[in-house]
C-alpha cells in the first residue's frame, strides 16, 4: 500500500462505503492556529476494519468526531456510499471511550436506546435488544444497571446499542482504553467475532499496537501535528483471528513494524509536551 | 420463657437501622426536654415539657380548626413551591442554555437564595393586598432560586459523552432533553426541589405569621398572643409535620420519576 494515503486503488470498480477525501481541520487557540488534522484522505471498503494508531495529540480523535458528525466544520469532504456527509447520522454509529451508557437504564433499556428513539413499537425494540445483547455476550444481564456490571461489560452494551441502529460504518474511539489488559484481549476476541459475523465496516482509534494487528485489515499510522497518515500497513494475518496468535512470529513482525514508525511520532510527541510542561 | 431483652423492646428497635436511629433520637430529644422543663433548668412557661404539649393537640382540633390551618398552609405551600418549581427549572434550563446570561445572571441567584426575602413582604402586600396570594408569591419567590440553582448545575454536569451518543442517533432537540439531559440531571434538580419546598414553606408560615393571615402562621400567631404557650409548640409541630408531608411526597414522586426516565 501507498505511503500518504489510504485511498482504495485496487477496488476501483467498486465504490468504497467510506470515503475520507482530503479532509483537513484547524482550531485557533490562544497560542495560534494548530492543525489538528491536515490533508487526511482514506478510502474503507464494506466489512473491512481499519486501524488509525498515532500519539497523543496527532488528531486522531478529531478525525474520529468529524467522520462520527460530532465536529461538521472542517475542510475537505467525507462520503458515505459515494454521498457527502456532514454532522451526525444514524449510518455511522460511535463507540466512546468514555463510560457511555445510560447509568438510569438498564442494560436492554440502553440497548434499545436508539430504537426507542427513533419509535420502533416496544415489542420489536425489546427482541432486537435481546439478540444484541446474546451477540455482546450478555445474555442475563437483561435487567442489570450499568452501575451492576464491569466497565468490560458496560462497553459491550455501548457496542450493542451503536450496533442497534444497523449503522454502515462502526466508529470505535478507543473503546477499551480504560480496561485491564486481560479485559481487554477477551474484548478484542469477541470484537473480531461481532465483527466479522456481521461484516460490519469499523474503523478504530487505539493507542494499543496489539490490538491494531490484533483486529485489523489495515493500520493507518498517523504523524504528530500536525496529522497526517504517515504509513498505512496491511495486516494479512488470517482470519478468523484471536488474541492467541499474539504470540506468533508474524504478529510480532507486523507490531514491530508499526513501532518502528510510530516511534518517531511518539517522540515528537513526548519532545513537545515536556517543552509545554517547561514552559510553564 | 423468652430472653428478658425481647420482652423491654421490640427487635427492629433493638437492632441497629434507621428507624430505629430516628425513633431513640426523638425519644431521648423529649426526654431530654421533659426533665430539663420539669426539673426547672429551663423556663416552665416559656417551654413547657412535652407532657403538657401532646394533650393540647385534641384540643386544637376542637377549639382552633387545625385542620383548617394546617390544610390551608400546606395548600398554600404546595402552591407556592409547585410555582417555584415550574419557574425556577426554566430559569434553571435558562441559565444553562444561554451561556451570557448563565455566566451573568447565576451568581446574582445564588446572592438572592442566600438573602432573607421574607422582608420583602410589605411590597408583595402592596401589590397583592393582605390575602393568600401574597403568602404564595411570597413563598413563590423564596422557592425559586435553590431550584434555578441547582437545575442549572444538574444540566451543566450532564457528562458530555452521554449528549454526543444522542447526538450520534440524529435526536431532536426535544428528545435530547426527554430523553438524556432531564433524566441524567434529575436527582440535582429534586436536591433542588427539596430545597425550594423547605424555602416556600418556611416563608409561608412567616408570612402567614407576620401579616395575621389565615393558616399555621396565623394560628402560632394566635396562641403566642394569648400566652397559650403548650399548644403554640403543638401549632409547631404541626408545621413541622407539613414539611414531612412534603418531603414523603417529594420522596414518591422522585422515586417514581427515577424508575420511569
Amino acid at each position: 500500500m501507498s505511503d500518504m494515503t489510504a485511498l482504495d486503488n485496487t477496488a476501483a470498480d467498486t465504490l468504497p462505503t467510506l470515503r475520507i477525501d482530503r479532509v483537513t481541520k484547524s482550531f485557533h487557540t490562544a497560542k495560534g492556529k494548530i492543525t489538528a488534522v491536515d490533508d487526511v484522505s482514506l478510502d474503507i471498503r464494506q466489512g473491512e476494519f481499519i486501524s488509525i494508531i498515532g500519539p497523543s495529540g496527532c488528531g486522531k480523535s478529531t478525525l474520529m468526531n468529524m467522520v462520527g458528525g460530532l465536529i461538521a466544520d472542517f475542510d475537505g469532504q467525507i462520503l458515505l456510499d459515494g454521498k457527502a456527509v456532514r454532522g451526525c447520522q444514524p449510518s455511522i454509529g460511535m463507540v466512546f471511550q468514555e463510560e457511555s451508557t445510560f447509568p438510569w437504564r438498564t442494560a436492554i433499556e440502553n440497548v434499545a436506546f436508539p430504537l426507542e428513539a427513533a419509535g420502533m413499537e416496544r415489542d420489536r425494540r425489546v427482541a432486537r435488544a435481546r439478540e444484541l445483547l446474546d451477540l455482546v455476550g450478555l445474555t442475563g444481564f437483561e435487567n442489570h444497571y450499568p452501575s451492576e456490571l464491569s466497565g468490560g461489560m458496560r462497553q459491550r452494551i455501548a457496542i450493542a446499542r451503536t450496533l442497534a441502529f444497523e449503522p454502515k460504518v462502526l466508529l470505535m474511539d478507543e473503546p477499551f482504553a480504560a480496561l485491564d489488559e486481560q479485559t481487554r484481549l477477551l474484548l478484542g476476541d469477541k470484537v473480531v467475532q461481532i465483527q466479522q459475523q456481521l461484516r460490519q465496516t469499523t474503523l478504530l482509534i487505539t493507542h494499543n499496537i496489539s490490538e491494531a494487528v490484533h483486529l485489523s485489515d489495515r493500520v493507518l499510522i498517523m504523524t504528530f501535528r500536525p496529522g497526517r497518515i504517515k504509513r498505512v500497513v496491511e495486516i494479512n494475518l488470517p482470519r478468523p483471528r484471536s488474541s492467541e496468535m499474539m504470540g506468533s512470529e508474524k504478529f510480532a513482525k507486523f507490531v514491530a513494524e508499526i513501532w518502528h514508525d510510530l516511534r518517531e511520532e511518539a517522540s515528537k510527541g513526548l519532545r513537545e509536551s515536556e517543552a509545554a510542561a517547561a514552559a510553564r | 420463657m423468652p430472653p428478658f431483652e425481647e420482652n423491654l423492646m421490640p427487635a427492629w428497635l433493638l437492632k441497629p437501622n434507621p428507624i430505629s436511629a430516628r425513633f431513640l433520637f426523638l425519644a431521648g430529644l423529649l426526654a431530654v426536654w421533659e426533665i430539663a422543663s420539669v426539673a426547672g433548668l429551663m423556663s416552665r412557661f416559656i417551654v413547657p415539657p412535652p407532657s403538657e404539649i401532646f394533650p393540647t393537640i385534641a384540643l386544637l382540633f376542637t377549639d382552633y380548626d387545625l385542620t383548617g390551618s394546617f390544610l390551608r398552609t400546606f395548600g398554600e405551600t404546595f402552591a407556592a413551591a409547585g410555582l417555584g418549581a415550574l419557574g425556577g427549572m426554566l430559569g434553571g434550563w435558562w441559565l444553562h442554555h444561554n451561556r451570557v446570561a448563565g455566566k451573568a445572571y447565576t451568581d446574582w441567584v445564588a446572592a438572592i437564595a442566600a438573602a432573607p426575602l421574607v422582608l420583602l413582604f410589605p411590597l408583595f402586600l402592596v401589590i397583592f393586598g393582605r390575602n393568600a396570594a401574597t403568602i404564595v408569591a411570597m413563598g413563590t419567590v423564596a422557592s425559586l432560586p435553590p431550584v434555578v440553582l441547582k437545575t442549572k448545575e444538574g444540566l451543566d454536569n450532564v457528562r458530555s459523552v452521554l449528549v454526543d451518543v444522542g447526538r450520534t442517533f440524529g435526536l431532536t432537540r426535544w428528545q435530547q432533553v426527554k430523553m438524556i439531559m432531564f433524566p441524567a440531571s434529575l436527582p440535582t434538580i429534586f436536591t433542588g426541589l427539596r430545597l425550594g419546598l423547605v424555602f416556600a414553606l418556611i416563608n409561608v408560615v412567616g408570612v402567614e405569621y407576620l401579616i395575621g393571615f389565615g393558616g399555621m402562621g396565623l394560628l402560632i400567631a394566635e396562641l403566642g398572643d394569648r400566652f397559650e404557650i403548650a399548644g403554640m409548640y403543638a401549632a409547631i409541630l404541626f408545621v413541622i409535620l407539613t414539611s414531612i408531608c412534603f418531603f414523603y411526597l417529594t420522596e414518591k414522586l422522585e422515586t417514581w420519576l427515577l424508575s420511569a426516565r
